[in-house]
């Protein structure tokens, strides 16, 4: 492969200041993806050096390149097979040592380094010196003072790498040092065997090959037994011996010898004059030692932090709602707009329904992501997050999960009323490869907040009294099984000892706000783009089930003929008559000119038979309720008005969940009638007053209430053809399945519809008991639900247990796969977690039946 | 020259000298690549609500490791 000499790879450890030095080069100039079939981040953009350009890659932040994670595997891959012209390393000036351990793994292998000694700020405030002079006298490499933070130095590194890079070409001699005796021997016994063989010599250095196979580096052996298996097997036997003997007389092994010279040359380097003065209890260190003494104590850190979590979720998902709400209205006022645009037909049905309700579902979580990364940006940079793992550690250990595995469950709704979308995505801050899937599959079973409207209105209906108690539990069991499930998995599909969890905990630092904001935006975008996707294909095909088979041309033609019918009567009513009137002038009128001769004709006749109408019972009385709710709207505003009519909203709604003989209803009652009166004394209120008493007369007028009754023949209708559709069809058929836990068909289709989206679930309900669309009001579905026999307390509890389990909603499925980097994860989770539901729900029916 | 003792066994705010790592595998690797080997000098700075992981301040930054982690690293005051 040719050497990309224009390439320049950033290579560093993590918290050494490398993504930041990476945005100041690029700037918005960069995109992100993702390295084929793993999860790891490919970030790749362009910067400007001295008049010519360059393609910067930003390396994943690794430790080391012994591969053995992800990351490094693929820090290693890129820098053998992409062969960047040269690589510039960010380090830590501080902590010089350990930066110095990757830098070193990286000269072995021949590729032309520059040094950033960034942080170069809070190392002078150490008193920490760095001699460039001596170390560049000494191993040969370029070493510039940055402060990737502020900017400073970062051209000149950019420029002195490039300027190696034309130099170099992606590949120089490799650095040999020495690893004592032994090892030295063996390496000049099978560097031989790997030239002879040219085996992975393309890539590699020859010596450097050997030294993998002494290290048993797992990627390059298998590698090496592709290319030449008798070779591989000889360097094997080799390595062996070595292992055996090390082994018998050091008590010790290859990797660990090698690992202690490394470390044993980097020290000795820095002794030669390269590092003076340094004063560890100084400064950045010792701050954040204090802050440390505060925030990870043992009584005081918890609380704290569990203060911090609770902000987060409050942020994320109360803030949230606001944008949320624009982004809802706006979708709702689109579908208005291309509700009257278009002709009545299967097309606007499936733009609207299908497409705009499915789209919107997805861009609805949107400002919930951007708000959650910009959070999560905050605590990792700040060096919080590190902290968060460190003191949930011992507890999320016992279930197989890792300390930083409680972030992902809070935001799916560990705190009542969160989401699965973001919370599955906020595992990313998870290094460890096998707590992270657990935590991606269990996340969903938390009490996210689209499954609580299911949730209040069984709970309300059926256990009046304990309402806050049955929540409470609800939520708790989402945890229960959430950590069981992880602990069962962790035994089962995603076995394996726990990952290593060595971390550091890197000093606290502000975050940039130009970091937060382009890595909030790179995930923003990421999840409209596949998120957005796949969901408009389901929502399409999700409408088709709900809508197909339509109703057979007769049943159809029953409902057209009873409609028919109230249309017949009501048109006698000259109300009715008039509003048909003036409604087709209307339309005319628009088809017109504004200059038509004939429009001021029409306006004035329509006028004319306005006011007639106005002069109808029904018309006066839309007139006066229309004049008195102007007249209310002109009011000064009065929060004391406002809290009364909230309080009252509040206690009718609760008492409408009591029956009259229930013991505190007679209190609330009370209770209300006194705000009510109140309330009726403030000049807004007392107009309310009027205006209720004006529509309950306008309701009870003939004409009126044959309009309401052909309302109730469409939502018959609505509730027929969903019954006669696949869905509902499914729904029937799933009744002999879903028996044992108590389900019926209604139900099994709002199930089925949830699966989609857990907020559909209400409204599916709904249609299905021929109410129509289900609104803010949803009384007069519990009044359904009551006054049903079928339901019982069993089904109610078989119910709420379900939905809190059951299959995770078609985006955090989509999300699922994303983050898991494979179809298989998003199937295991819709199948595992119905039958998991399913399971509970039979258990939970059978017993309380 | 003191005992050997397990890294475990430290109090918050001692100081000591690794000695030895008996960590093979991805393990050793892992601690090793965050620069715990033999020679270098380690301090407990800290511990979790519930005594464990442990926080470690060597090489001019702060490490934290599980008991456990820590059973595979012996140390002498």
């Amino acid at each position: 492969m040719p050497a990309a000499q224009n390439t320049i790879a950033i290579a560093g450890n993590p918290n050494s200041g490398k993504t930041t030095a990476f945005n100041r080069y690029t700037g918005s100039r960069q995109h992100v993806g993702n390295y084929p079939g793993i999860t790891v981040e490919k970030k790749a953009g362009t910067a400007h050096v001295d008049g010519k350009t360059v393609t910067l890659v930003d390396l994943p932040g690794t430790y080391s390149l012994t591969a053995y994670s992800l990351e490094e595997v693929v820090a290693r891959k890129v820098l053998a097979e992409e062969r960047p012209g040269a690589v510039l390393d960010v380090i830590n000036a501080s902590v010089l040592e350990r930066n110095l351990y990757l830098t070193l793994q990286m000269l072995e292998m021949g590729i032309p380094v520059v040094l950033a000694l960034n942080m170069m700020d809070e190392a002078r405030d150490q008193g920490i010196i760095i001699d460039e002079k001596r170390l560049e006298e000494l191993i040969g490499i370029k070493a510039v003072p940055t402060v990737a933070r502020t900017g400073e130095g970062l051209p000149k590194a950019l420029a002195e790498t490039l300027k190696l890079a034309e130099e170099k070409k992606g590949r120089t001699a490799p650095l040999e040092i020495s690893y004592g005796p032994e090892i030295d021997a063996t390496l000049k016994e099978m560097t031989p065997l790997v030239e002879e063989a040219e085996l992975l010599t393309h890539k590699y250095p020859s010596r450097w090959v050997a030294l993998k196979y002494l290290e048993r580096d797992e990627d390059i052996i298998s590698q090496g037994r592709v290319a030449s298996a008798t070779t591989s097997a000889a360097l094997e036997k080799i390595t062996a011996r070595l292992s055996d003997h090390i082994k018998t007389t050091l008590h010790s092994y290859p990797e660990a010898l090698i690992a202690d010279y490394r470390y044993g040359y980097i020290s000795s380097l820095l002794r030669q004059g390269v590092l003076k003065g340094v004063d560890e209890m100084k400064n950045r260190i010792a701050y954040s030692d204090k802050m440390d003494k505060v925030l990870t104590h043992r009584i005081l850190g918890p609380v704290i932090m569990i203060g911090v979590l609770y902000a987060m979720y409050y942020l994320t998902i109360e803030i949230g709602d606001y944008p949320l709400g624009w982004v809802e209205n706006f979708f709702e006022w689109l579908d208005g707009a291309v509700g009257a645009t278009l002709p009545d037909g299967l097309l606007k049905s499936m733009i609207t329904s299908g497409v705009i309700g499915g789209v919107g579902g997805v861009l609805g979580f949107v400002p919930l992501i951007v708000i959650m990364f910009m959070l999560i940006a905050f605590m990792e940079d700040s060096g919080y997050m590190a902290r968060v793992a460190y003191m949930w550690d011992r507890i999320f250990r016992f279930f197989g999960l890792h300390g930083a595995s409680i972030m992902p469950f809070i935001i799916s709704g560990g705190i009542a009323g969160g989401c699965a979308v973001p919370g599955v995505m906020a595992t990313r801050t998870l290094r460890s490869p096998r707590e992270r899937l657990a935590t991606i599959l269990t996340a969903p079973f938390m009490a996210c907040g689209a499954k609580m409207p299911v949730f209040l209105l069984f709970v309300g209906i059926f256990f009046e009294e304990d309402k806050a108690l049955i929540m409470l539990l609800l939520s708790l069991t989402g945890w229960a099984v959430a950590l069981l499930v992880a602990r069962l998995l962790r035994s089962t599909l995603i076995r394996g000892a726990s990952t290593p969890f060595v971390m550091e905990l890197p000093p606290y630092r502000l975050p940039t706000l130009s970091g937060m904001l382009i890595h909030t935006w790179e995930r923003a975008w990421q999840y409209i783009k596949k998120a957005g996707t796949i969901i408009l294909a389901i929502s399409i095909l999700l409408w088709a089930a709900m809508s197909f088979p339509s109703l057979p041309d007769d049943v159809s033609a029953g409902f057209a003929e009873k409609k028919a019918s109230i249309e017949g009567e009501l048109s006698a009513f000259p109300h009715r008559k008039l509003s048909d009137e003036i409604a087709g002038m209307e339309e005319e009128l628009d088809g017109l000119g504004a200059n038509d001769p004939k429009a001021a004709e029409l306006r004035a006749r329509i006028d004319e038979l306005t006011a007639q109408r106005d002069a109808l019972p029904a018309g006066k009385l839309q007139v006066e309720i229309d004049e008195l709710t102007a007249q209310k709207d002109a009011l000064p505003k009065d929060p004391a008005a406002d809290k009364l009519r909230e309080q009252v909203a509040k206690l009718s709604e609760s008492l409408e969940w009591l029956k009259p003989e229930d013991a505190g209803a007679k209190a609330m009652q009370r209770q209300l009638d006194e705000l009510s009166e109140a309330l009726e004394k403030t000049p807004s209120g007392a107009i309310e007053a009027v205006i209720g008493l004006k529509q309950k007369e306008r309701d009870a007028l003939p004409e009126i209430r044959l309009e309401a009754k052909i309302t109730e023949i469409e939502n018959e209708k609505a509730a027929q053809a969903l019954s006669h559709s696949l869905a509902g069809r499914v729904g029937a058929a799933l009744e002999r399945i879903t028996a044992p836990a108590g389900f019926d068909w209604r139900t099994n289709i709002a199930l089925v519809g949830g699966i989609a989206a857990k907020e559909v679930v209400i409204s599916t309900l709904g249609t299905a008991y021929s109410l129509g669309e289900i609104g803010d009001d949803e009384h007069s579905l519990a009044d359904r639900i009551r006054a049903d026999s079928h339901w019982t307390k069993a089904n109610a509890v078989a119910l709420l247990l379900f939905t809190l389990l059951y299959s995770p909603c078609f985006v955090t499925l989509v999300v699922i796969k994303q983050e898991s980097g494979s179809w298989k994860w998003l199937f295991f989770s819709l199948v595992f977690n119905l039958a998991l539901a399913y399971s509970v729900a039979v258990a939970a029916y059978q017993t309380l039946a | 020259m003191m005992e050997q003792m397990s890294l475990r066994r430290l109090d918050e705010g001692q100081a000591a000298v690794i000695s030895t790592i008996t960590a093979e595998g991805e393990m050793g690797r892992r601690i090793r690549d965050m620069g715990l080997v033999p020679g270098v000098s380690v301090q407990v700075v800290g511990r979790a609500p519930l005594r464990d992981p442990v926080a470690l301040r060597l090489l001019g930054f702060t490490l934290t490791l599980r008991n456990s982690e820590a059973d595979f690293i012996k140390v002498t005051q």
